[in-house]
């Protein structure tokens, strides 16, 4: 399965120069109700964060808080109804890899290249370095359902790396991967970050993700989502899951959830 | 293998009981008597074959496009599918045995009635399925596309359209079958060659083994669309009928 877990070397430099900032300023967010007779749903009510260029922040909420919607809207899928989201271009990675079943690996990462109007062979060939860099040679040309979870989310992230995007939106990455797989995605992620380093809004419900990968983890309400607590990760990297510091930090987030 | 045995097995009673009942040929003509014709006839059953099989073809084609345009033009306009879908399957509930005649009174004995009879016919079979498959193109990879910053174009060209091709293949196999049928039935409405004109002549001179043999050659060719129509989809779309999520 996971051969080797490198981080990437090949990623486009130009991107690391100015990274994008998020900011959200007391956004609230309602959808109209799905039947005639339900109340309308409101998922965020004024909400603030801001996460600085370079900063990973994770969102941990339970079920149902609404963290989803605060992808959108900074991905400028959903427009608030009150409040104002400021932020840089942001590509989205969602819990399921969402790659296109018909194409190879190599031309599922290109695909925003492709959209972008770049040409196949630049494309792909911008496509298969980074995949290299992945630990998925030998795979270029493989279907998705020829790959095991842990690739597919490796593809798709690839993906979502080469939009070139300096903010990314994470979603819940891992959460359709088993235990195993899913620890050893992370700590590929945590290196992955280190040699190309973006803005990321990562949300979870996984406190040990968020604490592992994070250099702050914000704990949001149930629906309608705000933030109750503020933690800052100020532990260095690599960081090992067993860390004194980490476990602490975990109970102290789980503790805010609970509340 | 199975199939085999049985088909022989039937083709073995149907031999013996032809043979031995002493029917009239013209009745219930033999299978040795059917193989006969076809190879008696072979030049005459080639010559009219082309002319069916061109229309069959042609006319699938023709219900191919529309479909398509059709199946793409409702999956965009809410308004124009709501406008369309009755009258379109309002068209199927026409019967055909009697709109054949009609055709060929208005365009006369050549190819032009029997393409639009089979592009009617099929062309109901092909928009339900490439419909469906467009509908069914999940809202996020729609949300993916739209955060990469693509056109409504380039989401249609790189993910709904091969999205789709599923589902077109599954309405032209559902087609094939009723494309033979509706090209013969068009000949019979008035023609001057084809497999279907050929019955048309035969049944009244009792020629019953080369009628057989018409049928016969009929149903080749549709199988022959068919298994062509499935291997296609095996080759151009192995990923399309692979459950997701099951790779070691």
């Amino acid at each position: 399965m996971l051969t080797r877990i490198m981080a990437p070397e090949g990623v486009p430099p130009e991107v690391e120069a100015e990274l994008g900032a998020v900011s959200l300023r007391d956004v609230s967010k309602t959808f109209p109700a799905r039947r005639r007779g339900a109340a309308p749903v409101t998922a965020l009510d004024g909400l603030s964060l801001a996460v600085q260029p370079g900063e990973i922040v994770a969102v941990v909420g339970p079920s149902g808080c609404g963290k989803t919607t605060l992808l959108e809207l900074v991905c400028k899928l959903e427009t608030p109804d009150g409040g104002t989201v400021d932020a840089a271009p942001a590509a989205l990675m969602a819990q399921r890899d969402l790659l296109l079943p018909w194409l190879g690996a190599v031309d599922n990462a290109a695909l925003a290249l492709r959209v972008a109007g770049v040409r196949r062979e630049e494309a792909r060939a911008q496509a298969a370095a980074l995949l290299r860099d992945f630990g998925l040679e030998g795979f270029e040309r493989a279907r998705p359902y020829e790959l095991s979870g842990g690739m597919r989310q490796r593809v798709a992230f690839a993906r979502t790396l080469l939009s070139g995007r300096t903010v990314l939106c994470l979603d819940e990455p891992f959460a359709a991967l088993d235990a195993l797989t899913r620890q050893e995605m992370q700590d590929w992620l945590a290196g992955a970050l280190a040699l190309a380093p973006r803005t990321v809004v990562l949300v979870t419900h996984d406190v040990e993700e968020a604490i592992v990968l994070a250099d702050r983890v914000l704990v949001l309400s149930p629906r309608p989502g705000r933030v109750t607590a503020a933690l800052d990760v100020d532990v260095p990297r690599p960081r090992a899951r067993t860390d004194a510091r980490l476990v602490a930090l975990r109970e102290r987030a789980l503790q805010e959830l609970r509340a | 293998m199975t199939a085999a045995l049985l088909l022989l097995a039937l083709l073995g009673g149907w031999e013996a009981y032809a043979d031995l009942s002493g029917i009239e040929t013209f009745v219930l003509p033999a299978p040795s008597a059917i193989a006969t014709a076809l190879f008696d006839d072979r030049v005459l059953l080639w010559s009219n074959f082309t002319v069916t099989a061109g229309e069959i073809a042609l006319g699938m084609l023709l219900a191919i496009a529309l479909g398509l345009a059709c199946a793409v033009a409702m999956y965009f306009s809410p308004a124009l599918r709501r406008a369309l879908y009755p009258l379109l399957i309002g068209s199927q509930t026409i019967p055909i045995v009697l709109v054949a005649p009609l055709l060929v009174a208005w365009w006369g004995f050549g190819l032009a009635p029997k393409l639009a009879i089979v592009a009617l016919v099929c062309f109901f079979p092909i928009v339900v399925p490439t419909l469906d498959a467009l509908d069914r193109v999940d809202a996020d990879l729609r949300k993916l596309m739209r955060t990469f910053g693509a056109s409504r174009w380039q989401t249609f060209r790189m993910v709904e359209a091969p999205a789709a091709l599923p589902g077109v293949l599954t309405g032209a196999k559902l087609s094939v079958a009723i494309a033979a049928i509706a090209a013969t039935l068009a000949e019979l409405s008035g023609s001057e060659s084809g497999l279907g004109n050929l019955l048309l002549k035969a049944i009244p001179n009792f020629e019953t083994p080369r009628a057989f043999a018409a049928v016969i050659i009929l149903s080749a060719f549709a199988a022959a669309l068919f298994g062509l129509l499935a291997f296609a989809e095996r080759r151009l779309l192995p990923w399309a009928n692979q459950p997701r999520g099951t790779a070691p």
